[in-house]
């Protein structure tokens, strides 16, 4: 069982969203969140004073997938979130120990 | 970055060369005024004689025409703070009415766009209106049905005296910046079809013409004392119809121009797009219903029974509107929503205005009925069926709903709420009598008619010249990231 943590631009959730539901992967937890790696920022002027905005809108997309589906999943994530520029996010897999469903209290795997 | 700010040089330039010719025009003009002086000399108030002193003040405080005591017309408070209250309250539909109307709307990196919109117009159309606007739409020396003359540009005469071409009892002041408001406003509510995907600029570039293509000509054909369409006060209208406040000058021509607009622009990028504040649309649209009471009674130009006669119709409708709307939703969706509401509201208010000042009560509950059903028809489904990506909505309203309204208003017409239906000359145009014969529906659709044809065509020319030039759409990456940031460089909610 894997976590997969990406970091997306936001106007690529619904694409990465469907790409992902084809595959099967029935849920998902989506937060918006800001950050920045290489791409850089933009300013924003109020009367005259320049402010430079480094952490810029991205969304942050977890889901916890069985180890045969993992790259399947992050496969799909990649292809679909990518426009080539500057700022298309990241993706990570990390290890889970484990899982449980609280309405059924079923466990591993099929928990999620 | 070369070509945008290009571009808005030759905006700048185009200002600029505008307001010169039209001072040296007005300078022209200022030499042959003298002739133009009254045929019998008014006598002062206090030289008349008291019979003609009693006439006067009647017709003051009643709206009445002053002319046959031959005492010269003056403003009066009562008339005059009614206008006031009226530009006020016009102005305030926009700013902030329209603007946290529309604003809730859209998605919320693109608030300050619709914000920005609302202001620029405001401030670029007053200006326009001053050098020349007014006087293109209210002025009368080129004695055209089409449009107004040259004798009034940069406000030349434009003083706290009476027009009395168009009121005898209310500053020509007051009247022009009551007029402004209307003009501001209409531009403003065409950029609802084409929210998040026009550029600043071009939507700049894009209101200077359509004030002349379309506006100036058109309020002048239906509100001018020369004009085409003028039913109730040119004797020589070619097409007697009415319009009380602007069905077929405000909301068909945004409307219209509107629909062909977000053809041309074609459909946004993304796909999802809820309105990110609903709770900033139901106070513009609350604000947009008070304010209403300006443009619609305030269209009577007076505080008289013609004004109080439209703010009761305009209450009905709108809240018959508002009922409707929610109840529609409510059986065939399951739920009424506030968005409902506020579109009913809305509809009702837009279907009524040129109808305001000529129905009764019944007339005013029958339309807000056909406000809440038939422009709820196009939103829900000629839009799905054809398409088109209209933003906001501003043509299954505003397009539509005006539409409904000016058609209606030759059904639904009752001379007893309007003595001008029956004056001078209404009779000598025709109005009178197709009022009576109960055909004035057919001078309805031809000036419908002609509204829509100015529309499209002005528009399709417009956005041909300014796509060539300047450019419609901003690039795909703007479109993502929002024109708050792209265009203003700014952002809505820091937190």
């Amino acid at each position: 069982m894997k976590k997969i943590e990406a970091i997306i631009k936001p106007f690529k959730l619904e694409e990465v969203k469907d790409a992902l539901s084809e595959l099967g992967i029935e849920g998902m937890t989506v937060t918006e969140v800001k950050g920045f790696g290489r791409q850089k920022g933009h300013t924003e002027i109020y009367r005259g004073s320049e402010y430079t905005v480094d952490f810029l809108p991205k969304i942050k997309l977890e889901i916890v997938v069985a180890d045969g589906a993992v790259e399947g999943a992050v496969a799909a994530i990649v292809k679909t979130a990518k426009t080539g520029k500057i700022g298309d996010g990241k993706v990570f897999i990390l290890p889970v120990e484990s899982a449980v469903r609280i309405r059924t209290d079923e466990t591993g795997d099929k928990a999620v | 970055m070369i070509k945008t700010t290009t571009s808005k040089v030759r905006l700048l330039a185009a200002i600029a060369s505008l307001a010169m010719l039209g001072a040296v025009i007005s300078t022209l003009h200022a030499e042959d005024a003298p002739a133009a002086a009254p045929a019998s000399t008014p006598i002062a108030f206090t030289n008349a004689p008291v019979a003609a002193q009693n006439a006067f003040l009647l017709a003051a405080v009643t709206n009445g025409d002053p002319t046959p005591t031959n005492i010269a017309p003056v403003a009066i408070a009562g008339h005059n703070a009614w206008m006031m209250v009226s530009s006020l309250l016009v102005l305030m539909m926009t700013l902030p009415g329209l603007a946290l109307f529309y604003g809730g709307l859209v998605r919320s990196k693109n608030v300050l766009s619709i914000l920005a919109m609302c202001f620029g117009i405001t401030a670029m159309v007053s200006i326009i209106w001053w050098a020349v606007g007014y006087s293109l739409v209210f002025g009368a020396n080129f004695a055209s049905p089409f449009l107004g003359g040259t004798e009034n540009f940069f406000f030349k005469g434009v003083t706290s005296d009476p027009n009395t071409s168009y009121a005898y009892w209310v500053s020509q002041n007051i009247f022009a910046i009551f007029q402004l408001t209307f003009a501001i406003i209409t531009p403003a509510l065409i950029f609802g079809a084409t929210a998040e995907r026009l550029k600043f600029s071009a939507l700049m570039a894009f209101v200077f013409c359509w004030m002349f293509i379309v506006y100036f000509p058109l309020a002048h054909m239906v509100w001018g004392s020369t004009g085409f369409m003028n039913g109730v006060w040119n004797a020589a209208a070619k097409i007697p119809a009415i319009d009380f406040a602007g069905g077929t000058v405000v909301h068909m021509s945004s409307g219209w121009s509107a629909l062909i607009l977000c053809l041309i622009l074609g459909k946004r990028v993304e796909h999802s797009h809820a309105p990110h504040n609903l709770v900033m649309t139901f106070i513009g649209t609350a604000l947009l219903w008070v304010g209403w009471y300006g443009f619609n009674a305030g269209s009577a130009v007076a505080a008289d029974g013609v004004a109080a006669n439209a703010f009761l119709t305009t209450t009905l409708a709108t809240a018959v509107g508002a009922f409707t709307w929610p109840a529609i939703e409510w059986i065939f969706r399951g739920k009424p929503t506030v968005l409902g509401f506020c579109s009913g509201a809305v509809a009702g208010l837009v279907v009524i205005t040129p109808a305001c000042g000529f129905v009764n009560s019944t007339g005013a509950v029958i339309i807000g009925v056909l406000a809440g059903v038939i422009p709820y028809l196009a939103c829900t489904i000629l839009k799905h069926i054809f398409k088109y990506d209209d933003t906001l909505d501003t043509f299954g309203i505003h397009g539509v709903g005006g539409t409904v309204g000016a058609l209606i208003t030759g059904v639904l017409v009752d001379p007893a709420v309007n003595a001008n239906l029956g004056g001078a000359p209404a009779v000598a145009n025709g109005l009178a009598k197709a009022i009576t014969d109960h055909s004035l529906v057919v001078a309805q659709a031809k000036a419908a008619g002609l509204t829509i044809v100015l529309a499209v065509v002005g528009t399709v020319a417009i956005a041909f010249v300014v796509k060539l030039l300047i450019g419609l759409r901003p690039a795909v990456e703007a479109e993502h990231q929002g024109l708050d940031i792209t265009d203003h460089g700014e952002e809505a909610y820091n937190n």
